[in-house]
């Protein structure tokens, strides 16, 4: 039973990076019709800022606080990175399906030849409040704390992200425009300002994300993003294409059938029942879970 | 031949692709200050590539311009704020919203948004506000696609068979708001119907494979057999 539940926390936690980095993707591409490829990029650069702060950032003495400051940071740096991108190059791109896939392709070796220049490709060591590496007893089961923490800032990224869609103009027109991106215009919106807003939202997700995943396997290196990016992409179809709670589901589902394959079929299996999953997802309901049908 | 002082919108020369295929051929008209103009023609002909163009949303050549502006090739949400509203063929309400949230898009800031005369207009849409609009009824969908382009105040309205797959009975309830709701705008209007465009046109321009073949009053049209029968396929009653 405990080790149920200890299973059951690792893969809520990897169900919030999943999230956090396959959010932004599935709004991407459900609004401009671009696969982002470099979005794993946003990915590790977050991973790295959260670092670099816990690393060099000895001014903050308490690591707690030196975390928030981490994660602040991850978060502006995915941001800065996702708007620039966005407004740099992908714009004049639009349309272009194949030059956009040869772009962000290009880009995702780009950063992750930066980062391994800047930072070497040796996996660095995440400095953590001693809190992250305890446990803390739920149900019987010791429960690292480092995964109720990604869970609890997913869960507020997801619960943030629903706000900002169901409650303002922009997330409006975001909503919309996933639906109907031409007639959005029509009605004299510039929806090209909503594409670099959730360009840089997506890639603020993903910096989070990247942050935490530096807690979650405990250090980060150049290749953070591409080795999950498979994975988004994954829970991005099955949750069907634009839709933020479908993503949230597909990212528990997704890591669910990872980690219990992986310890209760045989080590090694979780990678092939994730496709598995995604080609019963696919013969069922092809617009994934909570997509639309046609679109 | 048109008196042109009078034109709010004036075509020139349009000529619009889609892909490889050559739609229109140079298409001129005028759009007259204050009344309903029917652009009419059969199936294929051009006429929603014709609003498609003034809309921004496909590219051509040639001119159109409203009040001095051009709109061929302008960017779609510019040619929308220089007080367009556009009721597209498939209505393309957006389904996921609710009528609420289709009538908020349509809020062009800094306009008047006149929810009273479109909830007057549309009794129907203010007793569902929160409903989604992929679940209401075609008619219903078409009246919320009415309402979005009448919130603003608009100089011209783009309106593309508004009763194309409608039941007899709502297309009377569609007319009838489109007769209060276009007495005083400028409008052009793609109809199939041509008992509906009689009812709300005073102009009349039809296009035959992607050229102007008549351009002069509704009545005119609507009484000459030889002509609806060449171009519009049918006898009128």
């Amino acid at each position: 039973m405990s080790s149920l539940i200890l299973n059951a926390s690792t893969a809520l936690g990897l169900a919030g990076l999943y999230f956090l980095l396959a959010s932004g993707l599935s709004l991407i591409f459900g609004l401009m019709n671009v696969l982002n490829l470099a979005h794993g990029a946003f990915f590790a650069i977050g991973g790295y800022a959260a670092w670099w702060v816990m690393d060099t950032l000895e001014i903050v003495s308490s690591l707690g606080l030196r975390f928030v400051i981490a994660v602040a940071v991850a978060a502006l740096a995915g941001l800065v990175v996702g708007a620039l991108v966005e407004r740099g190059l992908v714009a004049k791109l639009y349309g272009k399906h194949l030059e956009q896939i040869l772009l962000t392709i290009g880009l995702s070796y780009v950063f992750v030849a930066l980062l391994g220049g800047w930072f070497t490709y040796d996996p660095r060591l995440m400095t953590q409040p001693a809190w992250f590496g305890t446990t803390t007893e739920i149900f019987g089961a010791n429960i690292p704390n480092n995964r109720l923490l990604v869970l609890a800032v997913a869960v507020v990224a997801l619960v943030g992200l629903l706000v900002f869609l169901n409650r303002t103009r922009h997330g409006l027109i975001i909503r919309a425009g996933v639906e109907n991106a031409p007639m959005v215009r029509a009605l004299g919106i510039d929806v090209g300002r909503s594409f670099t807003i959730v360009f840089a939202l997506g890639g603020l997700l993903a910096g989070v994300g990247g942050g935490l995943a530096a807690v979650y396997f405990n250090g980060v290196s150049p290749s953070l993003g591409t080795a999950q990016l498979i994975f988004a992409f994954i829970v991005v179809v099955i949750g069907g294409l634009g839709s933020v709670p479908g993503t949230a589901v597909a990212a528990v589902l997704v890591a669910f059938t990872q980690v219990f394959a992986n310890n209760y079929l045989a080590t090694g299996l979780g990678s092939i029942s994730v496709v598995v999953l995604l080609a019963l997802v696919l013969l069922v309901r092809p617009q994934g879970l909570l997509g639309r049908a046609g679109t | 031949m048109t008196d042109t002082a009078t034109a709010l919108l004036t075509i020139e020369d349009l000529n619009v692709w889609r892909g490889e295929a050559h739609i229109l051929h140079g298409v001129s008209f005028d759009v007259p200050r204050g009344q309903v103009t029917a652009l009419l023609g059969r199936n294929g002909v051009g006429k929603t590539t014709t609003l498609l163009a003034l809309m921004g949303l496909l590219p051509g050549s040639g001119s159109a311009s409203m009040s001095g502006q051009e709109l061929v090739n302008g960017e779609t949400h510019l040619n929308s704020r220089l007080g367009i509203g556009y009721v597209p063929e498939d209505r393309e309400v957006f389904s996921t919203l609710t009528v609420s949230e289709n009538l908020r898009l349509a809020e062009r800031p800094g306009a008047e948004h006149r929810y009273g005369l479109v909830y007057e207009l549309f009794p129907d849409l203010a007793i569902r506000p929160d409903q989604e609009a992929g679940t209401l009824s075609g008619g219903q969908q078409q009246m919320l696609a009415l309402a979005r382009a009448l919130l603003n105040p608009n100089e011209l309205l783009l309106v593309d068979e508004p009763t194309k797959g409608l039941a007899p009975i709502i297309i009377e309830g569609v007319v009838e708001a489109l007769v209060k709701a276009t007495s005083e705008t400028t409008v052009l209007l793609v109809e199939q119907n041509l008992t509906v465009a009689g009812d709300l046109a005073t102009a009349a321009v039809v296009l035959d494979q992607g050229s102007v073949v008549y351009t002069g009053g509704m009545q005119a049209l609507a009484g000459d057999r030889a002509l609806t029968g060449r171009y519009l396929g049918v006898e009128v009653r």
